[in-house]
């Protein structure tokens, strides 16, 4: 069973009454220990896209199965418990807590587990390690660099063990060092944790690190660039 | 969770520093402002609510100016379930300078036995008695002005012209809180021999007869009894309980008592308007990190009562400031305006309502916020810049 799965997915908004297509009859499927990046021009959809597979958006039309899972048909509350549990979530702005410290942002999803606080902080820790800051859990994201905070969010997004990692421009706000730093981690969640990461990203180099590369344009599947071979899905679906 | 929420909210409520001090700064004036606000309307009524359900006061029916004969009193006696019957004439003098208002009143000897609250040493007492020329004063008045056992006081007459002088015999204190101690009492016998030599007319005559009745239930029928004997008479008489009497005083300066009770809830609505100003503003700036919750799982029911307990905080510290500080700025206040309001006191009620007012605030302040924050899209909060 793959671990993500769109079927003729999708997505349009509402402006001033008239239909605004972002997605169009998006089908795909991403298998379990997958690093797929999203790649296209701006408007694309592929934040959008991002967005539905992650749960914090609706489709307009179609299925998307996440480990089985139809969670387009979700309710809200059912969906909140969904993500806390199998969404891992990375930022281009990190999106940390600003009046928590680092540990206190990493802890901050197991706060909806039934762990205990020994447990939390073991887990924090654990996982604040993992990304090389163990030396930074009291620290505010304000005391960080940029590439610092980023790591704290990916500590963040994996510390509740989800099955999926989604990271939107990960390393769009970070300079190169940080940025290299930052996709090796992630290069590292997939190989050795065997998570399954999708990643929206402009930047080539950062798409590099993943297995596949699926390319949007104006709401369409573009091509599917998968170990050097790339493959036209438009022609595939016309 | 719940510390974790508790604790959340104070962070938030702590960020911006200097926005969470001039709030709380702005929440302690208003509840502040509210309770002297409060305090001023329940001083005003302070007379009505000291006066006692076992005594009545007997005027003119036509007006309080128009005094009664002194003869009266026999008649009054005997009317059943009356115990007690003493009489006053207000004085009106000016002690010194007419700024140094304080009610005076030449009363009959049996008055104070009447008024079991004004607490009066015997000696102190049969000073009096025994002294024409002697005073009684309460002790927040003698506190003011200095006054000693034996102290002379000059007292120039206006109604009844001429200078006076008292001798300072006894001193006494309320026996409850309300109780006025701002009152000069002297004897009615010695300025009904000055008025028998200056102004026959205006002698044996009193102000108002002060009636002690065996039951209170039995106010009614008693006046409605008292007020019957003189009926047809030269001066007829009103009789009524003693709280309604100084209820009556109260209801000519109504219309006061209503716009301090406007003000003080036109006060609460400034700063919930305040209040509501800073909450929205807060949770602007922090959409991007509500939707960052929702996206990690956090129900919206966790977003609003985040926000709700920010506000709850923030009106929490500013009441708790502004009720402690009512007190002794009560006491501030009151000393300055103890000629007009004798009876200065903070209500029992007062504090409680600042609190209610203060989680009124609270919740109302941060109900469209929260609600708002609440019902974001994560994917719209996601985007905005904080």
């Amino acid at each position: 069973m793959a671990a993500v799965s769109l079927q003729s997915v999708s997505k349009c908004y509402y402006r001033g009454g008239h239909p605004i297509p972002v997605l169009a009859d998006i089908t795909f499927d991403v298998q379990r220990g997958d690093f797929l990046a999203l790649m296209g021009p701006s408007g694309s959809g592929k934040s959008t896209l991002l967005n539905l597979i992650a749960g914090i958006d609706r489709p307009s039309a179609g299925q998307i199965l996440v480990d089985g899972v139809d969670i387009a048909k979700l309710s809200e509350r059912e969906l909140a418990r969904w993500r806390a549990g199998h969404v891992g979530f990375i930022f281009q702005f990190y999106n940390l807590m600003p009046v928590l410290t680092a540990f206190e942002n990493v802890e901050l999803p197991l706060m909806l587990t039934k762990l205990s606080r020994r447990e939390r902080r073991q887990h924090a820790e654990t996982a604040l390690a993992m990304v090389g800051l163990s030396d930074r859990i009291t620290h505010y994201p304000s005391e960080l660099s940029g590439g610092q905070q980023q790591r704290v969010a990916i500590a963040r997004a994996l510390v509740t063990d989800p099955s999926l990692i989604v990271a939107d421009e990960p390393t769009g706000d970070l300079d190169k060092v940080s940025a290299t730093e930052v996709l090796s981690l992630l290069d590292q969640l997939n190989c050795e944790l065997g998570k399954t990461i999708i990643m929206v990203t402009h930047d080539v180099r950062a798409a590099e690190v993943a297995h596949a590369m699926l390319h949007l344009d104006k709401g369409e599947l573009f091509a599917l660039e998968s170990n050097g071979n790339t493959r036209s899905l438009k022609a595939e679906n016309a | 969770m719940f510390t974790f929420l508790i604790k959340s909210a104070f962070l938030n409520a702590w960020r911006h520093r200097l926005r969470a001090v001039l709030t709380v700064t702005g929440l302690v004036v208003a509840i502040l402002a509210f309770g002297l606000l409060k305090t001023i309307v329940s001083a005003w009524y302070a007379g009505a609510d000291a006066a006692s359900d076992a005594r009545l006061i007997m005027r003119s029916s036509v007006s309080l100016v128009f005094s009664l004969p002194i003869s009266y009193k026999d008649r009054i006696r005997q009317v059943d379930g009356v115990d007690a019957v003493s009489w006053a004439n207000w004085f009106g003098g000016v002690y010194l300078d007419e700024r140094n208002f304080f009610p005076q009143f030449a009363v009959s000897n049996g008055y104070l036995d009447q008024y079991p609250e004004f607490l009066i040493s015997e000696a102190e007492k049969k000073a009096w008695l025994v002294d024409r020329r002697g005073g009684v004063a309460g002790r927040k008045l003698a506190n003011r002005y200095g006054w000693k056992v034996g102290d002379v006081i000059p007292i120039k007459g206006t109604i009844f012209s001429g200078n006076w002088s008292f001798v300072l015999r006894a001193i006494y204190d309320g026996r409850e809180a309300n109780t006025d101690e701002n009152q000069f009492y002297f004897h009615w016998d010695y300025l009904n021999e000055s008025m028998k030599k200056v102004s026959p007319r205006r002698a044996d005559r009193a102000g108002v007869f002060i009636i002690t009745i065996d039951k209170p239930e039995n106010a009614a029928a008693i006046s409605g009894v008292i007020d019957a004997e003189f009926r047809n008479s030269l001066a007829e008489t009103l009789t009524e309980t003693e709280k309604a009497f100084q209820l009556g005083f109260v209801a000519m300066t109504e219309a006061i008592v209503v716009a301090i009770e406007i003000v003080s809830y036109v006060v609460i609505l400034i700063i919930m308007a305040v209040m509501a100003n800073t909450m929205a503003m807060a949770a602007r700036e922090r959409v991007s990190e509500y939707a960052t919750l929702k996206a990690l799982g956090f129900l919206p029911s966790y977003i609003a009562t985040l926000i709700v307990l920010e506000s709850l905080l923030l009106c929490a510290v500013g009441a708790a400031i502004g009720v402690a500080l009512t007190y002794p700025l009560a006491e501030v206040f009151g000393s300055f305006f103890e000629s007009f309001l004798p009876v200065f006191n903070v209500a029992d009620t007062t504090p409680w309502l600042q609190l209610l007012s203060a989680v009124m605030i609270a919740l109302i302040a941060a109900l469209i916020p929260a609600v708002r924050s609440a019902r974001v899209r994560i994917v719209d909060g996601l985007r905005s810049i904080g």
